[in-house]
């Protein structure tokens, strides 16, 4: 499968804390290397403080890595390059729903916006049910504000505010984080019904390795700013870094 | 063995439209022992662990009982007054919160906020506090302790947050910690190692715990008793192994399927890989 988004070498400080703190970097990436291919969803986890977000908004093109050799290419571009190439074709949905979403539009609005921003004009009426159909959301929620619905309902506001442009690639920032797990599972199976209807590649950031398991192809283990284990879902129990085997190791099953 | 605490027939209404948001949930926990609350958001899993402890807000009145008892007698936690309420939650019960990131103060240093707790419930000195600070951070296995004191709320990550907040109940050895999603922002070796730390300061001192998760999988991990709620009435109480193998009630079946769904890939090459190796 062709690469759609090419990592290599990043990396990424930021000042540390405290006093005198003027000429004190801290690194959170440290030469991350790694590749999405296209149509895949790519798992991403490390522990909090691993510098998972921080590669998220680099990849978003929202900050820029440190100066040096290393780059992020989509299909052979810089980031910012491509964005600006392909307006709306990368979307992104956060973890905490209720911040990111205006809290004074209510569910059509939030939709049509980015719609708009990509030059639609006239009624959207048509595209907004087909949108909520997508993402099984009723047609009477439109009118509603973020606050008359469910902590999974939002999510599902954002997640049909992220394909409303057709993206290439979404990346799921800890984006079931904040659901319940019988919630969860609905999404997840909702997620993978998107992508592959949509033809879409998927960045999915979590610490849920179950949840990863669930809609991932492929699974990149990052530790305090390295990547240190790349393995295919499938072949998880085959992972030889040692954090990635504890990692699984340390998970506590449900059974009946 | 004599309960810790005994909560009857609790509910909690909203003074504003006179509407009922608990629906009389009654529990008990014993000494030593774990109580595990689940159901999806908005069930009245934290409602009702914050109704028990006064912590709701002022147009919400709780009715029922909430006994604490210990070797000086019975205390009913909803007669209660501020002060009194507050001596307790101090240093016989500890609530970790689920929102870490609006638990803490945003003008004071992580390390300040955590000797404040020990130095006011504790008695004891600054430099006290601080060992004892480095100690509740080392463990829970935070990276560079030394660094965390000194930064602010925004600076640390959600789960660094929380695992401040866990610390800083452990180290306070209460009654009862009352725990409202403690380990859902932790990846899985933060999430075993926080549990095994509820363990163990279980084993060594008999304190008692409320755990409110929607993870089943902890939930069973660590509870002897499990409360199944949904829109704030009690579904299913009972012994928390035989309540899983047998669920009674069809609400708990469906939680139960959609988290064996859920672990079902992670499983099976875990599995795959067991037999080929």
């Amino acid at each position: 499968m062709p690469n759609l988004i090419e990592i290599k070498n990043i990396g990424k400080s930021y000042l540390k804390a405290g006093r005198n703190f003027r000429d004190t970097k801290v690194k959170v990436l440290k030469g991350v290397t790694f590749t999405i291919e296209e149509g895949l969803c790519v798992g991403l986890i490390g522990e909090s403080g691993s510098g998972k977000s921080t590669l998220t908004r680099l990849i978003l093109g929202l900050e820029k890595p440190d100066k040096g050799n290393g780059a992020i290419l989509i299909k052979g571009l810089p980031v910012r390059q491509w964005i600006k190439a392909n307006q709306g074709k990368m979307s992104v949905v956060f973890q905490d729903y209720t911040s990111s979403i205006n809290p004074q539009y209510t569910v059509r609005e939030t939709l049509e916006e980015p719609m708009r921003a990509m030059g639609h004009k006239g009624n959207l009426d048509g595209k907004i049910d087909v949108l909520l159909d997508k993402v099984s959301l009723s047609l009477d929620l439109k009118d509603r504000y973020a606050h008359e619905l469910s902590g999974g309902q939002v999510q599902r506001v954002c997640i049909a505010r992220a394909i409303s442009t057709n993206p290439k690639f979404i990346v799921l920032d800890e984006a079931i984080s904040s659901l319940d797990v019988s919630v969860q599972t609905q999404v997840l199976n909702l997620l993978h019904k998107l992508r592959l209807d949509m033809k879409m590649t998927y960045l999915f950031v979590a610490h849920d390795l179950q949840a990863v398991a669930h809609l991932c192809n492929k699974i990149v283990f990052l530790y305090r700013g390295e990547v240190v284990e790349e393995v295919m879902s499938w072949d998880l129990a085959n992972a030889q870094n040692e954090y990635a085997k504890s990692l699984l190791a340390s998970v506590i099953p449900f059974e009946v | 063995m004599s309960n810790l605490l005994a909560v009857r027939n609790l509910k909690v209404t909203d003074l504003r439209n006179q509407a009922e948001i608990i629906h009389g949930v009654s529990f008990e926990l014993k000494k030593n022992s774990c109580l595990g609350i689940v159901g999806e958001s908005g069930s009245g899993k934290s409602m009702t662990a914050k109704a028990m402890l006064g912590l709701t807000n002022p147009w919400l009145r709780s009715q029922g009982t909430a006994e604490l008892s210990n070797e000086h007698g019975v205390l009913d936690l909803l007669q209660q007054d501020e002060s009194t309420l507050r001596a307790i939650r101090g240093q016989r019960i500890c609530m970790i919160l689920q929102d870490a990131m609006s638990a803490f103060d945003p003008l004071a240093k992580i390390g300040s906020q955590m000797s404040e707790t020990f130095i006011e419930n504790k008695g004891i000195c600054r430099s006290e506090a601080r060992s004892m600070v480095l100690a509740a951070l080392q463990m829970v296995n935070m990276p560079e302790p030394e660094q965390v004191l000194k930064k602010y709320s925004h600076q640390l990550s959600g789960g660094m947050l929380q695992r401040c907040m866990v610390a800083t109940a452990l180290a306070m050895k209460p009654d009862i910690i009352v725990a409202d999603e403690p380990t859902t922002a932790l990846d899985s070796i933060n999430q075993r190692l926080v549990v095994e730390e509820f363990k163990l300061l279980r084993q060594e001192t008999g304190t008692a715990l409320i755990f409110i998760s929607h993870d089943l999988g902890v939930v069973q991990h660590l509870a002897d008793q499990v409360l199944v709620m949904r829109s704030g009435e009690r579904v299913e109480y009972g012994e928390a192994r035989s309540t899983f193998k047998n669920p009674q009630h069809e609400y708990t079946k469906y939680l139960i399927d959609s988290r064996l769904e859920m672990s079902k890939s992670f499983q099976k090459a875990m599995k795959r890989g067991a037999a080929s190796a």
